[in-house]
């Protein structure tokens, strides 16, 4: 006890010595008070896990000084008794953007593109603002702070949410009595990320996801070298990045997938991010864990969809419905994997509705502990700030709630919150709480009342024996007033009840009855006993837990309950196409063992392996598409005339149906090629096509670096439009000089590097390391013959021109994509040695596709080149086999040759048929069982396998339908029974993807 | 095995055999011709094996076996053994011919401003001349029903064989029917415009039913009245009271079909044609019971939704015919032009997923015959109707197979080389000559 005393003691001088005030005081006198506040007898949340029954909470200058069951009360304090009251930490609110102003979203629709930046002195992306601190625009906004507290918030971390790199946030106190020099906590307490572009600027790089990433990888290298005095001019935006290193720094995901993506990049960097997320993080849970790193999730649970329209719920897609069902789940599924999360408000309109979805996670089995940790202690912790906020440790800034019972019960009624040391009144203290079960006597009669709800708003149910009655409940400065139907058919006879609360709980007044007749009613409070014994006679009472369908891989249609696994499988008696010396093979047995080619020959022993009786049926190497869109988030960054900084990688969506449906057409390795808005595009995905597996696992870690190349009208935006006409090159003329120069740089850049890195370690640490540059390190790559071009091209003069820039920096281009008038310079690609991989019958879209014809593969085939067809879209893709039958029809290809059109040279062609594309033992069982002929028009793809593995079976398809259809209805059911509990809905919609081509521009996240 | 096709020599040779033909469009059949040995698709379901055919004055002299006809009467005999006859195929609903370059405005005439534009008719149109048009005629389409696009009234389609000098040349049913899109249920957010993209239900659904309903009230009251101040739209759907042309609805989902029909009938229109019907069948009964066609989508699309069926747009075909209806392929979508030559396909597809081959024949030949009510004329390889047919060296619905070595139109040899072609043999001739 002397101890404390003692540190209480050393605590006021230290208080009383940084309190001194050294303003000028004009309207009075000096009325400075020392007196403490002393919270007795509650039950004190100190922090989540560490409660005091029948504590004091000792507050001085608003600050805690002691929050214990022995604390000695000084003479000067204010005693408030909390008897069978509560007090917790105060929420706080880690993602916020209050007080701050988001600017609108501006239509641009029809205006010339911004290229370059319009801020000077900064960095050359309009959308990379580190130099901005929210707290320089912020405006308290005591509206908002008010409903903030009434929700449990007592301190907020705010931004200016516009723009990649956000600058720094700050951390103010909700206090609506002090001025900002008490409020603010921290003026810099965290930097901000997205990977949405801000509406400040108009500039247009970047206009994808993926080129927000790679803006933000060039961020940290131009820092990097900033720091380091590699730059000769001020860069105020590179400054601020590098001031706000130490900070947290928290990156708004958004989504699961996003969250990955975001991870990824910190990886790159050494930066662990907090991951703000999107609420879907439950579908890979396992994915999240293994980033190791922090979250902040939202509770913006959807509404259940309106269904009550048979023909508008049909458009509502499975995966949206079960979103609806499983989101609430998330909090908990979180905590059980032991990630660490803090919740947010962020995205709830109502202010209320954050405490009812918290109660649903609740109520969804997330822990009350886990809870209060993810409004409290994690994200003080997150933020660096547990010596201050997030318990009511000594020392900390006094934010706490009073509240008449568990503070995330819905019966509990939150008196007042303080922050501060600043008392705010959400109800009055001194207003019982009435909640609870009744037996209410009137007239003679006895019934059956509960009363729930908070002070504030009680609701009551109203029985007699089990007949709920109409009836309503008005609870006013002490005054009960109820009035309720006494029949059981309806009518317009009220009883009027009008009472106050006496001792022990129990409500009487005076009661009106419906022929006005006064008299009194009492209404006693059941005990427990009483209930107890209630409980007992409705024992068929509801099983509460909400039924949670379970997640699937992808969390979507087809998705599998488990994902899918590798077996040994022998396919007996087929005709298998080898596309190898050994030609077509007739009633051949091919044997898969760990997903690789084991044995091909006739009558093979099974072993163990599974046997598919394959007779009458052609067994092939699985198609390989050189040029897909299919499986990603983004397909352009059109910002910049080059952007080889930008991966297809880094968007690879693992959750798009036209995955599993390129699988039903035998499709197993794709190439996901970027865009085509200008003469260098960004590199390509090569993945394969394993349904149910995260993007990382799509990847084929076989696969060589590729990047996409694109000539005439897309990249000199010809059928853009009459506003883009400033962007250089617009003419094929000035093509080829982006290409020159570009080049150049690269082989400037690659020497400069290659210098510096034969330099002695020495003689390193003496100079200053050269700038790295992501997009000139790819374009030294393909210089250094590390990564290959696929370059999507039309006209002859084009093609030639490439192949000649290319041989003037000594490299080949590995593959002309489209490249529909190949025919016409067949001779010359076959000497470049180039591939062709172009459409098998497209043309007549745009005028530079007027001499394309369909005899382009046969042609390049027939002089020597290698030769592919591909689909470029989502839906040809899945017949690709019979598109390489169009190789026989336009040209006379054999068929054999025809079928590696869409097998082997591509494979060749992407540099993967070392694994795939031909049936030859020690190979990938990337395998495609065809019921007929693979190249007839009559074949459908019966089983598609990747590496033994079989992600397509035809004979699931109904049993997987019937499931969809059983899932939905059931969905369907649920919200129907929502909507008639009264809940809110929205209305019906499907959330359609736009299907990407080459010369698709859209911004996706 | 070894499946080793050398069709290409093949197929080069009769380029050559035709290179002096270019695309200058057939005279009149001068000479009766028998094309014998062959295997017939009749295009009603019927295949005649080792069969003849007989054609003069561009009609259909004889059809049976190859013993039931005298060779020596007719002036010219080809000899096909092996080879496969086929009625020409039949396009419905493309706008074929009406724009050349996709991404070239200045080439674009398939859509023009307004809602009712019933008075628009294709056929002025139509570019004979076109090289997307002549690049048909190798695959075995050989005549179009030519289709505006856009609006709620499109406009007014008329039918066309693909070898001709000029629009009235090339027309066999002139302004058969107007064609309507039915309004959509659904509509997409504009996301350009900073909407949500979702598909959310269109809540303009009723009113634009209303602005049809109304536009049809006021034609059928004008068509009633003197006619004094002559009124274009109005006029131009006279003969769909008269029965003397059809109303083709383009719709999709299940509650648009439903109330296209209500309405047509509640309007007394007699001859509907549902084009699309996504959706059909889901209201297969209610169609048959109205005995409304249906042309359903090319097969060459991704299904619905994802929840949907994967192959779902390979099995409608299948549902319906099993329905007893009578069933055809549109074209619109995207780059429906040059993807018309790949009708036959179409049909193909459908095979794989239920239909028999003759069943899928039908589909591109009789039915769309019969649906576009040219079938006293053609569709069909019956005595007394147009000798538009081709020969094929296999199963013309097969790409593997679909290798023409002669077509007719209205008996005319008609050439098979295309700007296509002719920059085929022209570059091959670059390389083997280099040789």
């Amino acid at each position: 006890m002397r101890e404390s005393l003692l540190a209480l003691s050393l605590l006021m001088c230290c208080l009383a010595v940084s309190g001194q005030d050294y303003f000028p005081k004009n309207d009075g006198v000096s009325e400075e008070d020392n007196s403490y506040t002393a919270f007795t007898n509650a039950k004190i949340y100190v922090s989540p896990n560490q409660v005091i029954d029948n504590g004091t909470l000792l507050v001085y200058d608003g600050k805690i000084v002691a929050a214990s069951t022995s604390a000695s009360i000084p003479n000067n304090s204010q005693v408030v008794d909390l008897h069978g009251k509560y007090i917790y930490p105060s929420f706080i609110e880690i993602y916020s953007d209050f007080g701050i102003e988001t600017p609108k979203r501006q239509n641009n629709f029809r205006q010339r593109p911004q290229y370059d930046a319009k801020r000077e002195g900064y960095y050359w992306n309009d959308h990379v603002t580190p130099d901005i601190n929210g707290i320089d625009k912020l405006a308290y906004d005591k509206k908002r702070a008010d409903e903030l507290i009434k929700v449990g918030f007592g301190v907020v971390n705010t931004h200016f949410q516009d723009g990649i790199i956000r600058g720094t946030s700050a951390l103010i106190a909700l206090n609506n009595e002090e001025g900002d020099a008490r409020r603010i906590l921290d003026e810099s307490a965290a930097q901000h990320f997205s990977f949405t572009k801000g509406n400040t600027s108009k500039q247009s790089y970047p206009t994808s996801l993926m080129g927000a990433m790679a803006l933000i990888r060039q961020v940290y290298h131009d820092a990097s070298w900033y720091g380091n005095g590699g730059a000769d001019k001020l860069d105020r935006a590179l400054e601020a990045f590098n001031k706000n290193k130490g900070l947290p720094q928290i990156f708004e995901a958004g989504s699961m997938v996003n969250a990955l993506r975001a991870d990824k990049i910190g990886n790159e960097f050494g930066v662990s991010y907090i991951l703000k997320g999107g609420g879907d993080e439950f579908e890979r849970v396992a994915e999240i864990k293994a980033t190791n790193t922090s979250y902040i999730i939202p509770i913006n649970f959807p509404a259940a969809y309106d269904v009550s329209d048979p023909v508008s719920a049909a458009a509502i897609e499975l995966k949206d419905m079960r979103f609806w069902n499983q989101a609430p789940s998330n909090p908990k599924i979180l905590a059980d994997n032991g990630i660490e999360f803090a919740l947010t408000a962020s995205g709830i309109k109502k202010p209320d509705d954050f405490r009812k979805n918290l109660q649903k996670a609740i109520e969804y089995g997330l822990s009350e502990e886990k809870a209060l940790e993810a409004l409290t202690t994690v994200p003080a912790k997150l933020l660096g700030k547990s010596d201050q906020i997030g318990s009511l440790k000594k020392g900390n800034h006094a934010n706490f709630m009073i509240t008449s019972g568990p503070v995330f019960d819905e019966n509990t009624t939150l008196y007042e919150h303080w922050v501060q040391g600043n008392k705010h009144v959400i109800n009055d203290m001194g207003t019982k709480d009435i909640a609870g079960d009744y037996t209410l006597n009137v007239g003679g009669k006895t019934y059956d009342l509960v009363i729930k709800g908070t002070s504030s708003k009680p609701k009551i149910v109203l029985k007699e024996d089990t007949l709920k009655l109409s009836s309503k409940i008005n609870y006013k400065e002490g005054w009960v007033n109820i009035f309720f139907n006494p029949k059981k058919e309806g009518g317009t006879e009220f009883i009027r009840l009008t009472g106050q609360v006496g001792e022990r709980n129990t409500l009487s007044g005076r009661a009106v009855l419906a022929n006005a007749a006064t008299t009194i009613w009492t209404a006693r409070k059941k005990t427990d006993a009483e209930k107890e014994e209630e409980k007992k006679d409705d024992n068929k009472a509801e099983d509460n837990a909400p039924e949670v369908l379970p997640v699937t891989f992808p969390n979507t249609a087809y998705g599998f309950k488990k994902k899918v696994r590798q077996q040994d499988v022998l396919f007996k008696n087929a005709t298998v196409w080898t596309n190898e010396s050994d030609g077509i093979l007739e009633n051949t047995d091919v044997m898969v063992k760990n997903g690789k080619i084991a044995q091909i020959g006739e009558d093979l022993s099974a072993g163990n392996a599974k046997v598919i009786d394959a007779t009458g049926m052609h067994l092939t190497a699985g198609i390989v598409d050189e040029h897909s869109h299919i499986a990603a988030a983004a397909i352009n960054e059109a910002g910049h005339n080059s952007s080889a900084e930008v991966t297809i990688e880094d968007v690879v969506d693992p959750q798009d149906i036209d995955i599993f449906r390129n699988l039903s057409g035998g499709v197993t390795s794709i190439q996901i090629l970027h865009g085509s808005a200008n003469p260098i595009g960004g590199r390509s995905a090569i993945i394969k096509l394993k349904w149910g597996e995260s993007a990382d696992k799509l990847l084929d870690p076989n696969a060589k670096p590729f990047i996409k190349f694109a000539l005439g009208e897309n990249v000199k935006q010809s059928n853009w439009g009459d506003n883009n006409t400033v962007r250089f090159p617009q003419t094929r003329m000035g093509v080829e000089q982006v290409y020159m120069d570009y080049f150049q740089r690269a082989k400037e850049y690659d020497a400069t590097w290659k210098n510096y890195n034969k330099l002695s370690s020495k003689a390193k640490s003496r100079a200053k390391a050269p700038r790295k540059d992501v997009e000139l390190e790819a374009l030294a790559q393909i210089l250094n013959k590390e990564r290959f071009i696929s370059c999507h091209s039309y006209v002859q003069s084009e093609i030639n021109m490439l192949m000649k820039v290319a041989e003037r920096f000594n490299f080949n281009i590995n593959t002309f994509t489209h490249i529909l008038e190949g025919y016409k310079v067949a001779d010359k690609m076959a000497k470049h040695g180039v591939a062709g991989s172009t459409f098998s019958d497209w043309w007549a879209y745009k005028y530079e596709v007027n001499d394309a014809i369909p005899h382009n593969g046969a042609i390049m085939h027939s002089q020597g080149v290698l030769t592919a067809f591909n689909s470029d879209d989502a839906e040809m893709s899945r017949r690709l086999n019979q598109e390489a039958a169009k190789a026989v029809k336009y040209g006379g290809v054999s068929e054999e040759e025809a079928w590696k059109f869409v097998t082997l040279n591509p494979a060749k062609m992407l540099h993967i048929d070392d694994r795939v594309g031909s049936i030859k033992v020690g190979k990938d069982a990337d395998l495609t069982l065809w019921t007929d002929h693979p190249m007839s028009v009559y074949a459908e793809a019966d089983k598609t396998m990747i590496e033994g593995a079989i992600y397509y079976d035809r004979e699931q398809i109904p049993t997987m339908l019937e499931n969809i259809k059983k899932e939905r209805n059931k969905l369907i059911n649920m919200m129907l029974l929502e909507k008639n509990k009264g809940m809110k809905t929205q209305p019906p919609k499907k959330k359609e993807k736009v299907h990407l081509h080459c010369d698709t521009l859209i911004y996706q996240q | 095995m070894k499946t080793v096709c050398n069709s290409f020599g093949i197929t080069l040779l009769l380029i050559g055999q035709f290179a002096l033909a270019q695309q200058t469009p057939a005279p009149k059949q001068s000479e009766s011709i028998l094309i014998s040995g062959v295997t017939a698709h009749i295009g009603n379901g019927e295949v005649i094996e080792n069969a003849a055919i007989g054609f003069n004055n561009g009609k259909i002299t004889y059809v049976g076996s190859r013993s039931g006809t005298d060779a020596t009467s007719f002036s010219k005999v080809i000899n096909a053994s092996g080879k496969h006859v086929y009625p020409g195929f039949i396009a419905t609903n493309t706008s074929l011919g009406l724009a050349e370059i996709d991404a070239v405005r200045a080439t674009r005439d398939f859509d023009d401003v307004g809602d009712m534009l019933p008075h628009i008719r294709s056929l002025i149109a139509y570019n004979t001349e076109s090289k997307v048009v002549e690049s048909m005629r190798p695959n075995g389409v050989l005549m179009a029903q030519i289709t505006p696009r856009g609006g709620m009234i499109s406009g007014t389609s008329s039918i066309v064989q693909l070898d001709a000098w000029n629009w009235e040349d090339a027309a066999i049913k002139v302004d058969d029917a107007v064609h309507m899109n039915w309004p959509s249920t659904f509509r997409r957010g504009r996301w350009w415009l900073g909407e949500d993209p979702s598909l959310k239900p269109n809540k303009d659904y009723a009113k634009n039913m209303q602005k049809i309903a109304s536009f049809f009230n006021g034609a059928e009251t004008y068509l009633k009245g003197e006619q004094k101040e002559k009124n274009l739209p109005y006029t131009a759907v006279k003969g769909l009271y008269d029965g003397s042309q059809q109303l083709f609805i383009h719709a999709s989902r299940e509650k648009e079909i439903v109330d296209a029909i209500a309405w047509a009938k509640e309007e007394g229109i007699e001859k509907v044609v549902l084009v699309h019907g996504n959706e059909a069948h889901k209201t297969a009964d209610l169609l048959k019971r109205h005995h409304i066609p249906v042309l359903i989508p090319r097969p060459h699309r991704l299904p619905d939704s994802n929840d949907a069926d994967v192959k779902q747009p390979f099995r409608l075909a299948k549902m319906l015919m099993d329905k007893e209806l009578t069933v055809g392929i549109e074209h619109e979508g995207q780059m429906e032009r040059m993807n018309t030559r790949n009708l036959p396909f179409y049909a193909g597809h459908f095979v794989a997923y239920g239909l028999t081959k003759e069943q899928a024949l039908q589909m591109i030949t009789q039915n769309a015959a019969k649906i576009l009510g040219i079938d006293d004329m053609t569709g069909t390889l019956e005595v007394g109707k147009d000798a538009t047919l081709f020969i094929s060296e296999g199963d013309a619905l097969d790409m593997r197979t679909n290798i023409l070595s002669h077509a007719f139109i209205q008996g005319r040899a008609i050439s098979l080389e295309t700007h296509q072609t002719k920059l085929w043999k022209r570059y091959m001739d670059k390389y083997q000559g280099s040789k």
